[in-house]
């Protein structure tokens, strides 16, 4: 008989538990399901049947997936997310600037200006983008008012999310690096380009992945502005999935998550460092 | 010939210069200059306009009003980085995402030098041209070797020590050889024995540089130790310019005195010249050139009085404290009504009776600054009198005499004539000890914040400002705090009132 029952003691770690939880079943598990299902067949076993026709879906050689719809598709993807966040970014940098800049003291309402549209449902807010091309008369013209519909949809959509990071780096500058730049004989614009640009960095880089990946597979985009007749990855994976071929799916999937992780890495999204130092934007 | 060069020799010139921020004045009247390769340090308690005059000098504030002259020339409206003046900041502004190398080399990248060129025709051409490469390599080795940092080089600047980081933002400063060197309050952010260090360092640096320092700070020992000349500063205004010793020995003011070093400040009144009465004594000095009988205010270094015994001191009194300060002790002795600090090698105990005696040389004696406090004033309909921020209950009878208030508030005079005193333009006088503060703030006629005490040995001296900046100077035996909120309490037959010399000649 021992008189000492074990304590019962409630550490912090104990906080982590549901998230771990959830991050096993919602992560990890569907991952290795995803990863499962792209290397085996019907029956259950391995085979790289799926993969070998991801490449060449009409059972031509390797080189005939530079001419598939497949690698059509990622290329398309890949044009309208590369536009999509360089207008973002072209966009969200001066006015994250010029907010942070202001002297105005109630900085924070202007940049809820930019933040308050995000509170009307996304779906809604693109459906009605969709009436105000119809109005126009540019809504489904051409295949390239298409494409041009789904970037402006995209950018409209993820603006805030790259003005946020930018405004939020920019604004913990501390002015004396720019009267230190100056003081050293720097115009304006060179304590500009010298100063402020590399030191908002992270932020045009926490904002580049923000706006980057999501546009590779945000189809609702696609689909509303141009008839669904744009079709990005995301939706190529839908049509898989929704057409009953999981092995097809899970492979681009795979290929999909493993491009993003390749963004991500060469944005600088995994040094910790550079995660604290735009950890405001984890606010959104 | 003397004459030309004492003045070329003013690198700097400040003449009139003011400075406001939203309406609020920063610093007003500043008139000085700096001579070349001189080490000058703005001393002053932290609000009184030093940093943003440095800030001026450097371009990063421009003067409300006023001229600031760079041997002999304006450069009031020139940015910063037109002018050939370096800044070591208060927190470095080292560029975090450059290493040292390239923090070292910014400026020196940043310039450009004018080069002939002959092109192929054989016409000559001035261009602009980059400083090459291994110009810029050695220029940044040489500033290294000055601040002990060789090998540095690629060092980022996250990984260096506070006082490595100071080295760097001075190497970052001198690289670009400026004419002077501005520098704000460097070593704020080192400890103390760090300080101690580059206090002599940044002196030796000084000398072999043979540039002009522009220092900044607060700490009173920095700028004795370092400066050729020191400019202490108070509330916006220059206070004293002079070498540490005159700084020290001879202080212009009370407010001199009791911010550099430790100072006893007493009241007293000058009878003749070479003589001094203060604490109830007569006192030999070497002062004079004051009217007979004139108040002034007396200070003595605590190391400039000596203990005695009893029968031989000119003061007797009981000591109250002794505490053991490393080198000395300081001694406080109640005489009377008086508290005296003595710093002395010698331990007398707690509770002894003992003698006091001051040397002529040891006692500087200064024009009061503030004997009365004179105000504008309006008379009211209340026939009170609204003056320096507040209203206050007044005898209006005073302006004239032999005259009463009738029932209506209508004022008699002794000949019978029926005056009515609303918007009178009036002169306001108030000693300083007819003020009482409060912090009932509803009690008195104007309230301000505690913005100055002094020790005088009997009494403090207090500045209380009110918001529109309006200064009251009082004196109170009790303690408050700088900052604090007071009400301020003046019984109306303390308030002299006198008719405006333009209002009384119209009568």
């Amino acid at each position: 008989m021992t008189k000492n029952k074990p304590k019962l003691h409630f550490s912090r770690k104990l906080l982590a538990i549901p998230y771990g939880l959830f991050l096993a079943f919602f992560v990890v598990v569907p991952l290795l399901i995803i990863i499962y299902y792209a290397f085996t067949d019907d029956a259950g076993k391995f085979s790289l049947d799926y993969v070998k026709y991801f490449f060449s879906e009409n059972g031509d050689s390797f080189w005939d997936f530079f001419t598939s719809s497949n690698f059509r598709t990622i290329m398309r993807s890949l044009f309208i997310s590369l536009a999509s966040t360089a207008i973002c970014l072209l966009i969200a940098y001066p006015v994250a600037y010029i907010i942070a800049k202001s002297k105005l003291k109630n900085k924070s309402m202007l940049l809820l200006l930019f933040i308050v549209p995000m509170w009307v449902n996304f779906v809604l807010r693109i459906n009605a983008l969709k009436e105000l091309l119809q109005f126009i008369g540019i809504y489904n013209r051409s295949n390239g008012w298409n494409i041009f519909n789904t970037i402006l949809g995209m950018v409209y959509d993820f603006l805030p999310f790259m003005i946020l990071p930018i405004y939020t780096t920019i604004i913990k500058i501390d002015n004396s690096y720019l009267e230190a730049a100056k003081d050293l004989g720097a115009t304006g614009a060179r304590a500009f380009t010298k100063i402020t640009l590399p030191l908002s960095k992270a932020g045009i880089m926490s904002g580049v992945s923000m706006v980057f990946l999501p546009s590779m597979t945000n189809y609702v985009v696609s689909n509303y502005l141009t008839y669904s007749n744009v079709k990005i990855v995301g939706k190529l994976i839908d049509d898989y999935f929704m057409g009953d071929l999981w092995h097809d799916g899970s492979f681009i999937a795979l290929v999909l998550l493993l491009f993003m992780f390749l963004v991500t890495w060469l944005t600088g999204g995994f040094k910790a460092d550079e995660i604290t130092e735009t950890r405001g934007t984890s606010l959104w | 010939m003397a004459t030309t060069t004492e003045k070329n020799n003013h690198i700097i010139e400040l003449v009139d210069v003011h400075k406001e921020f939203d309406g609020v004045t920063i610093v007003e009247n500043l008139n000085f200059y700096v001579r070349k390769g001189e080490f000058i340090t703005f001393l002053g308690p932290s609000g009184c306009g030093k940093t943003t005059t440095l800030r001026m000098i450097a371009g990063f504030e421009m003067p409300t009003s006023g001229k600031i002259l760079l041997n002999g020339e304006d450069i009031t409206q020139l940015p910063p980085n037109k002018r050939p003046v370096n800044t070591v900041f208060q927190k470095y502004a080292l560029f975090p995402h450059l290493n040292v190398f390239e923090n070292v080399a910014f400026g020196l990248k940043l310039q450009r030098i004018e080069t002939t060129v002959t092109n192929k025709k054989g016409v000559s051409k001035t261009k602009m041209k980059k400083i090459p490469k291994a110009v810029i390599a050695e220029k940044v080795r040489k500033a290294l070797e000055i601040v002990d940092l060789v090998g540095f080089e690629k060092r980022s600047i996250s990984t260096l020590s506070g006082g490595q980081q100071q080295r760097i933002a001075i190497a970052r400063a001198i690289v670009n050889e400026p004419e002077i060197l501005l520098l704000d309050e460097p070593l704020g952010a080192l400890d103390l024995k760090m300080r101690k260090e580059m206090q002599l360092e940044l002196k030796a640096m000084h000398k072999r540089l043979g540039i002009t320092f522009i220092y900044v700070t607060h700490d009173q020992e920095e700028a004795l130790t370092m400066s050729d000349t020191i400019i202490v500063m108070s509330d916006g205004s220059i206070q004293q310019i002079g070498t540490p010793e005159m700084i020290y020995n001879e202080p212009k003011n009370t407010f001199v005195a009791d911010f550099i070093g430790e100072s006893n400040i007493f009241s007293g009144v000058m009878p003749k010249d070479g003589q001094v009465r203060f604490c109830g004594k007569s006192f030999n000095c070497l002062d004079g050139g004051f009217e007979k009988d004139e108040p002034v205010d007396v200070v003595v270094r605590p190391e400039d009085v000596q203990i005695t015994s009893p029968e031989e001191g000119i003061l007797k009194g009981k000591v109250t404290s002794v505490i053991f300060k490393g080198i000395h002790y300081q001694i406080l002795v109640q005489c009377g009504r008086y508290e005296i600090e003595i710093q002395s090698t010698t331990t007398p105990t707690v509770g002894e009776k003992v003698g006091l005696n001051i040397q002529p040389d040891g006692i500087h004696v200064m024009k009061k600054i503030f004997r009365v406090n004179k105000f504008s004033g309006i008379i009211t309909k209340r026939n009170t009198v609204e003056f320096g921020d507040g209203e206050f209950e007044c005898d209006v009878t005073q302006l004239y005499p032999g005259s009463h208030l009738d029932d209506e508030g209508y004022l008699i005079t002794a000949k019978g004539e029926k005056l009515d005193l609303t918007d009178t333009e009036v002169n306001v006088e108030v000693g300083l000890h007819d003020i009482v503060m409060s912090d009932n703030l509803e009690e008195g006629g104007a309230r301000g914040n505690i913005i100055s005490m002094i020790y005088k040995s009997e009494y403090y001296r207090y500045i209380v400002r009110t918001e529109n900046e309006e200064d009251y100077v009082l004196a109170c035996e009790d303690t408050w705090n700088e900052n604090d909120l007071v009400s301020l309490l003046i019984p109306s037959d303390k308030i002299k009132l006198t008719l405006k010399t333009t209002e009384a000649t119209k009568q």
